[in-house]
C-alpha cells in the first residue's frame, strides 16, 4: 500500500530597512515594516490563504481521509498574528481537525544547527511552545531550516527528543536508491529519517503550468495514476514544498488549487493513502539506513549548503554573528533577544549569494552584505554595551552566577547573624 | 574583409580613452583571419605598434593643391580647421585606397568617414566613444552638435560603447533604435598584473584617478569621503589627476575639515597608474555621466574593488563591482566604509572582480563588429 505524504512549508522573512553605516550607535531600529508587511499580505492572500482554505475543503470531502504536514517557523507566525490573523484561525482550525501536523522547526528559520548547539536547542524549544500555545500539538517530527541534515544533526535531534527528522532526498546521498522508503539515521538507527521525493515535488513547483514539460498538462489522475506505476515495495512518496507554490509559483488561474483538491478522491479511489511524517514514521519499519556525513538541504542544484555560506561574504557574516551566541544567551533585554533570533534567518545570507539571490531586494549580495553587517554592527553593539567583549566568557560566566548566588547568599547570611544574636542573648 | 578606419589618437602616444579604445579593438579584430585594417589617424609617432594593421598618417598623404598638411594630432583650439584637413585627406585616401566599409571612431572624424562614404559609395560605421552631452553635462557646444549630428545622419550604421550612449544617440540626436548598436569596451590583458603588489600599510587607501572636470564628480568623492571620516580613522583619500575643477576640489576639501586625509599627487601615466591602483583598498569612478569608463576595469584587474556610477557605461557588465548613483554619496560612504571595515568584502571584490574583468575580451567585441559589418554590407 502506498502512502503520500504531503508537506506544505511556510515562512516569511523580516525585511532589513536600509540602514546606513553612520547610523551604527545611534539607531537601533532595523526592519523595514512596510516592506515586511505587503509580502506577508501578498503571501497570505495570493497562497497560504487560498491553500488552508483547499486543505480544509479537502479533509472534509474526504471525510477526515486527507492528512497532510505544515511546517511554519516561529517568526512567521509572529508575523501573522501582527498581520494577518485571519491566517491564523484557519491555522487553528486546520489543527482542530487533527488530520493536519505542525511539525518542528527552529523559530527563525536558522542556520543555527550548523554553528551553534545551545541555539538551535533554544529555537526549538521556543517554536515548541509557540506551536502548543497555538494549536496545541508538539510534533517529534523535526523540518530542520532548508531541510538541513547530516548525521551531527541526527544525533542532536535524537538528544532533544525528536524522533523523526526530514531531509531532502538528494541524489548524491542516495544515488541509484529511491527516496519512496523509510530510511534510518546511520548513526542513531532508532532515529526515522525521511526524505523527499525531489522530482514528484519540484514538478509541481516549476513545471504544473509548464508547456515545455512533457506531462503538461497535469491533472489529478493522471499523477496520481503515475504513482501507481511506482514498484509496490516503495510504500512512502514524500511529497513536500514551500507552500507559495500554490498561488505565487502557479498562480491560481492555472488550475493548481482545483489540482490539489482533486487529489485524495483518485489516490483513495486506488487504495493510496495519506500520512502526516509522524504517522509515516510509526507505520512503517524502515530498512536501510541513510550516511550524511556532510551536511545536506534542499538548496540549489548542490543540494548543500553551499547556498548560504558557500562565499566569503556569508562566511564573514555567519562568523560575526555567531560568535556573540554566549553572550547574547546571557542577556535579558527583550529587544536584543528579538533582534538576535531574527537577525539568524537564514534569507539573510541567501541575498549574499553572488548567483542565486532568491527573493532579494538588493541590487546585488555586496549591497545586501553591506546593509546587514551596518545592522549587525549595531546590534554586537548594543550587546558589547551589556556584556564587554574585554571581559572572556568563562569569566563573565562566574561573574553572572556570583550576582545570580547573591540574594541566596544574603539570606544564609542574614539567618547566620540570626543565630549568632540568638546565642548571644 | 578590409576596413578604412579613421581614427585621432593611438598607443602610446594617447589623451584619453580613445585611442587605448581603438587600440584594443583593432587588435582583437585582427584575430579574425580575413580581416584587413587600414588604420589612418592625423599624426603617427612613428612608434605605434603596427604588427596588425598598416597605419597612414594624414600628414603625409599629398593633397592635390596643398601638399602635405601639418597635423597637431592633439585637441587644438583651431580643432574644427584641423578636422576640416582630416576631411581632405580622406577624400584623397577614399580614391587611393582599396577598401569595403568605412569606420570613424568619435566625432573628429566623423566627416572624413562621411567624405569618403561619398567619394567611394562604401558604407560608413561610425563608432560612438562619447557624445558632447556627456562632456559637457548637458550643456553641448552648437559646433560639435552639429558635427555629430550629420555624422550620425550619415552613417549606414552607429556602434555605441554602452546602453547609455545608445540612448543618447536615440533620444538626443534622433537616430532610428534598429540603426543604433551597442558594443562594450573590452580591456587588454595586463601582461605583469602580478608584478603590482599591495604594500602593507596603517591606512585604507581609497583612490580617485581621472580628470578633475565636472564629468568626473570630484565633488561626489569628496562628500563621500568627509561621510566616512566622520565614523573612522585610519583612512586615506587620494585624486589623483588634475584638470579644471581642481582648485574648486580642493577649496571643497579644506571647508570639510578634511585635508590631513586627502592627497592630491597629480597627474599619473604608466606604470606609476597601476602601481597607485594596486595599492590601493577602493577605486571609486563617481562620473555624472560616462559613455564606458575603462579605469575600474583597470583596477580590478590589478585587484583593487571598485566603486562605479550607475550612470558610467561599465556598470552595465560589471558583477563585482559595487554600483551606486554619481549623487547618492551616503551610499558611496556605506560602500567604501564595507571595503576597508570587513575584509571578506575587499577578497570578494578583488578575486571575483579580477577573474570578471579577465574574461572580458576584446576579441568578443572584435567579433560583434564584425557582425555588423556583414550586416551593413548584406543590406547595400
Amino acid at each position: 500500500m502506498k502512502r503520500i505524504c504531503y508537506c506544505f512549508m511556510m515562512h516569511i522573512p523580516n525585511r532589513l530597512r536600509r540602514y546606513r553605516f553612520f547610523e551604527i550607535g545611534s539607531n537601533h531600529y532595523y526592519y523595514d515594516d512596510m516592506q515586511t508587511e505587503e509580502q506577508v499580505t501578498r503571501m497570505v492572500q495570493q497562497s497560504y490563504l487560498p491553500l488552508g482554505q483547499t486543505l480544509t475543503d479537502m479533509i472534509r470531502l474526504s471525510k477526515g481521509k486527507f492528512h497532510c504536514a505544515i511546517a511554519i517557523s516561529g517568526t512567521t507566525l509572529d508575523l501573522m498574528e501582527q498581520y494577518a490573523p485571519e491566517m491564523i484561525d484557519v491555522l487553528k482550525q486546520l489543527a482542530d481537525t487533527n488530520c493536519v501536523e505542525f511539525v518542528a522547526m527552529p523559530y527563525s528559520y536558522s542556520i543555527a544547527s550548523e554553528y551553534n548547539e545551545s541555539e538551535f536547542t533554544e529555537q526549538l524549544k521556543k517554536q515548541k511552545e509557540k506551536i502548543n500555545e497555538l494549536f496545541s500539538q508538539s510534533s517529534t517530527t523535526l523540518w530542520n531550516t532548508e531541510l538541513f541534515y547530516s548525521d551531527d544533526i541526527s544525533l542532536l535531534a535524537w538528544k532533544l527528543g525528536y524522533k523523526t527528522i526530514m531531509t531532502e532526498g538528494a541524489k548524491h546521498i542516495l544515488s541509484w536508491k529511491s527516496p519512496n522508503y523509510l530510511y534510518l539515521s546511520a548513526v542513531q538507527p532508532k532515529q526515522r529519517v525521511l526524505l523527499r521525493n525531489m522530482t514528484l515535488s519540484d514538478n509541481l513547483t516549476f513545471h504544473f503550468s509548464d508547456s515545455r514539460w512533457p506531462d503538461y498538462p497535469m491533472d489529478a489522475e493522471k499523477y496520481i495514476h503515475a504513482l501507481t506505476q511506482l514498484p509496490d515495495t516503495e510504500e512512502l512518496i514524500n511529497i513536500w514544498m514551500g507552500a507559495e507554490t500554490f498561488g505565487i509559483w502557479q498562480h491560481a488561474e492555472t488550475g493548481i488549487f482545483e489540482f490539489l483538491k482533486a487529489l485524495p478522491y483518485y489516490a483513495l479511489e486506488q487504495g493510496m493513502t495519506f500520512v502526516t511524517p509522524s504517522e509515516a514514521a510509526k507505520q512503517l519499519t524502515g530498512g536501510e539506513r541513510v550516511s550524511v556525513p556532510e551536511t545536506i538541504s534542499w538548496a540549489g542544484e548542490s543540494k548543500d549548503l553551499s547556498v548560504f555560506t558557500g562565499n566569503d561574504l556569508q562566511q564573514e557574516a555567519l562568523q560575526k554573528l555567531y560568535a556573540v551566541v554566549e553572550r547574547v544567551h546571557l542577556c535579558k533585554d527583550r529587544r536584543i533577544k528579538e533582534n538576535w533570533l531574527l537577525l539568524q534567518d537564514i534569507n539573510h545570507m541567501h541575498y549574499m549569494n553572488h548567483i542565486d539571490q532568491g527573493s532579494t531586494s538588493y541590487e546585488s549580495a555586496y549591497d545586501a552584505f553591506i546593509n546587514y553587517m551596518n545592522i549587525l554592527a549595531d546590534f554586537l553593539q548594543l550587546v558589547n554595551e551589556q556584556y564587554p567583549d574585554t571581559i572572556e566568557n568563562e569569566e563573565l560566566n562566574s561573574l553572572l552566577k556570583t550576582i545570580n548566588n547573591q540574594e541566596k547568599e544574603i539570606v544564609s547570611l542574614k539567618q547566620e547573624i540570626d543565630k549568632l544574636r540568638k546565642k548571644k542573648k | 574583409m578590409k576596413a578604412l578606419m579613421f581614427g585621432w589618437e593611438f598607443p602610446p602616444h594617447i589623451l584619453g580613452g580613445l585611442g587605448t579604445a581603438c587600440y584594443g579593438l583593432t587588435r582583437g579584430m585582427s584575430l579574425q583571419q580575413d580581416m584587413d585594417i587600414t588604420f589612418v589617424m592625423p599624426r603617427p609617432m612613428g612608434d605605434e605598434d603596427q604588427s596588425f594593421l598598416r597605419m597612414i598618417g594624414a600628414n603625409s598623404v599629398p593633397v592635390p593643391g596643398r601638399g602635405c598638411i601639418e597635423f597637431s594630432g592633439r585637441y587644438p583650439d583651431n580643432l574644427v580647421e584641423e578636422i576640416g584637413n582630416y576631411e581632405q585627406v580622406a577624400a584623397v585616401l577614399a580614391r587611393q585606397e582599396q577598401f569595403d566599409i568605412i569606420h570613424s571612431h568619435d566625432w573628429l572624424t566623423y566627416p572624413a568617414g562621411a567624405t569618403a562614404k561619398h567619394i567611394s559609395g562604401k558604407p560608413l560605421v561610425i563608432h560612438v566613444h562619447a557624445t558632447d552631452f556627456d562632456r559637457s553635462r548637458g550643456h553641448v557646444n552648437p559646433t560639435v552638435y552639429a558635427i555629430e549630428r550629420r555624422g550620425m545622419d550619415e552613417a549606414d550604421h552607429i556602434i555605441c560603447v554602452s546602453n547609455l550612449t545608445r540612448q543618447t544617440v536615440i533620444e538626443k540626436y534622433g537616430q532610428h533604435p534598429n540603426k543604433v548598436s551597442t558594443v562594450h569596451n573590452a580591456v587588454e590583458p595586463l601582461a605583469d598584473a602580478d608584478t603590482y603588489v599591495k604594500h602593507p600599510r596603517k591606512d585604507k587607501l581609497v583612490t580617485f584617478l581621472g580628470r578633475i572636470t565636472m564629468q568626473k564628480g570630484p565633488e561626489y568623492f569628496v562628500e563621500a569621503a568627509a561621510r566616512v571620516l566622520k565614523r573612522t580613522q585610519g583612512v586615506r583619500f587620494v585624486m589623483a589627476g588634475s584638470g579644471d575643477k581642481m582648485a574648486e576640489t580642493i577649496d571643497l576639501v579644506a571647508r570639510r575639515g578634511i585635508a590631513d586625509r586627502f592627497h592630491f599627487p597629480g597627474f599619473m601615466r604608466g606604470r606609476q597608474v597601476q602601481e597607485l591602483l594596486a595599492d590601493s583598498d577602493v577605486y571609486v569612478m563617481p562620473s555624472v555621466s560616462e559613455p564606458f569608463g575603462i579605469s575600474p576595469l583597470e583596477a580590478m584587474q590589478v585587484g583593487c574593488p571598485s566603486i562605479i556610477s550607475y550612470q558610467s557605461g561599465c556598470a552595465e557588465i560589471l558583477h563585482h563591482a559595487i554600483k551606486t548613483d554619481y549623487w547618492d554619496i551616503d551610499a558611496m560612504a556605506d560602500a567604501i566604509y564595507a571595503i576597508v571595515k570587513y575584509p571578506a568584502m575587499y577578497k570578494s571584490l578583488s578575486e571575483l572582480g579580477r577573474q570578471e574583468v579577465n574574461n572580458i575580451r576584446w576579441e568578443d567585441a572584435g567579433k560583434k563588429v564584425r557582425t555588423i559589418y556583414d550586416n551593413v554590407l548584406k543590406q547595400n
